[in-house]
């Protein structure tokens, strides 16, 4: 069970997607999962190993490391990456449940299953905007818990049992900011993404609602 | 999720490629993504451990490592492979977008549509012609523009290829200018030349690929001004074989790179 796995699940959204959804997928892929995978990981490899503070107390570095970083910043990333791309698993279960339908009654229900209309509409805007949401709330505990995305080279700890205020050293710190902002960038491409389709999406159909009922009111 | 599913999503792209983009795929698989994997990321491995400072003072080594390091070499590479494998996406997205029109026109009946069954559309070839050109060429010029600010970024913030064996260190709070000595600066030297002459490589690979493309669409196009009427379906065909066979010969090659690299 690893990251092969969410791959897998992300393909198998890809063909009931709109043309922007596809994007999505990809730029999730490449730039958010590859980029973690390949890069990210092994820079927070040995964060808790790399962490020195200017103390010879047992526990004073562990609990100033605990005190500075509650939840590290790449598990943060993990379930970001989790959680924004668990909602696509709606469409995919509406689908199945519509061709189960089908199956079921042993004749043709729907025009094509995959068919973004209807029902599955609903269940498709309900995921996007679900996808925008856990993309913002990641982005804000981010912003919160660390105080922005910038990673001190330096922080001051003074919890017990450190016996006064001890300057305690971050492994790093560069090259963690570049991959959070990175990491920023490519979270804000994707609200952008699912809003543009949100709003796509929500105008053709409006458009397609509004001419039926045009013709039915000429007939 | 790895390089290996980089690999799947670019092999894709691979079949509507020109010779030279076929090539060139198989450098990046190969003398890049590849060596990275297998050598480069063990060189680098222990980097920070190993980095040794001239003092007992608590944090320098730290603050030294991230003042001369800071982006690894080898997420830099990572990222430069990653950002230059990404205008093929752009191609496979106009070919997928491509076969979708066709199948739509299938499913409608039209008759101008040349297919027999599903399968034949999602097989095809699409050769690079129209606004597929305008996507493949566009492509070849960003990765250019991502090869050279990469290999540019790199010159700026190192100095150079070189990676010295001794650093110099005054940032607070070592206590005064402290010698900092780097893990295996040698093979760290030759793999950075290395990688830095496969891109030089493979950016050479893309300029050729571009002139060919723009020299033979000035071609066609004064063919078709100075000779109205031509036989598509003989030249189609010789260039089918042609890519046929080169297609044999890069599928063998990932082949083997697939092995490796799983």
């Amino acid at each position: 069970m690893s990251w092969g796995f969410l791959r897998d699940l992300l393909s198998g959204v890809n063909k009931y997607s709109t043309g922007i959804g596809r994007i999505w997928v990809a730029v999730v892929f490449v730039f958010r999962l590859l980029v973690y995978v390949a890069a990210a990981e092994n820079i927070w490899k040995y964060e808790h190993d790399e962490f020195e503070c200017n103390i010879k107390q047992p526990g004073c570095e562990n609990v100033c490391f605990d005190h500075f970083f509650p939840v590290s910043h790449i598990r943060l990333w993990a379930l970001q990456l989790i959680m924004v791309s668990t909602p696509s698993l709606l469409v995919v279960f509406h689908v199945a449940y519509r061709e189960n339908r089908e199956k079921h009654h042993n004749q043709k229900l729907y025009k094509s299953p995959g068919e973004i209309d209807g029902g599955l509409l609903c269940t498709y805007l309900v995921s996007l905007i679900l996808k925008t949401g856990f993309e913002i709330v990641f982005l804000v505990l981010f912003y919160k818990l660390y105080n922005g995305f910038k990673v001190p080279h330096l922080v001051k700890c003074d919890v017990r049992p450190c016996p006064n205020t001890v300057d305690c050293y971050i492994s790093k710190p560069t090259e963690k900011m570049i991959f959070l902002y990175f990491l920023v960038a490519t979270s804000c491409l994707c609200i952008v993404l699912n809003l543009s389709e949100l709003s796509y999406l929500i105008f053709k159909y409006s458009i397609k609602c509004y001419l039926k009922r045009y013709i039915k009111r000429r007939q | 999720m790895d390089w290996g599913a980089l690999h799947t999503i670019l092999g894709g792209v691979n079949k509507h490629s020109t010779s030279i983009g076929k090539i060139w795929l198989t450098v990046l698989f190969i003398f890049r993504i590849m060596i990275l994997v297998v050598a480069a990321e063990r060189v680098w491995g222990d980097e920070q451990d190993d980095f040794i400072c001239n003092t007992l003072q608590p944090g320098c080594k730290n603050v030294c490592y991230d003042h001369f390091f800071p982006i690894s070499h080898i997420r830099l590479w990572a990222l430069q492979l990653i950002f230059v494998s990404t205008p093929a996406l752009l191609v496979a997205m106009h070919v997928a977008y491509r076969r979708h029109e066709k199948k739509r026109q299938f499913r409608k009946g039209d008759q101008k549509c040349e297919y027999k069954d599903i399968e034949e559309i999602r097989k095809q070839r699409f050769h690079i012609e129209g606004t597929l050109w305008w996507t493949y060429t566009s492509s070849i010029f960003f990765r250019l523009v991502f090869e050279a600010v990469f290999m540019y970024a790199f010159y700026f913030m190192y100095d150079g290829f070189r990676m010295p064996r001794l650093m110099k260190c005054n940032a607070w709070p070592c206590p005064n200018t402290v010698d900092c000595f780097v893990s295996r600066p040698t093979e760290k030297t030759v793999f950075t030349i290395f990688m830095i002459a496969v891109s030089s490589i493979c950016i050479l690979l893309n300029v050729a690929e571009l002139c060919y493309l723009l020299t033979k669409f000035f071609l066609k196009r004064s063919k078709k001004a100075g000779n109205p009427k031509h036989h598509p379906n003989h030249e189609n065909k010789e260039e089918t074989k042609q890519n046929e066979m080169n297609e044999l010969i890069s599928d063998s090659c990932q082949n083997t790179v697939i092995g490796f690299s799983s």
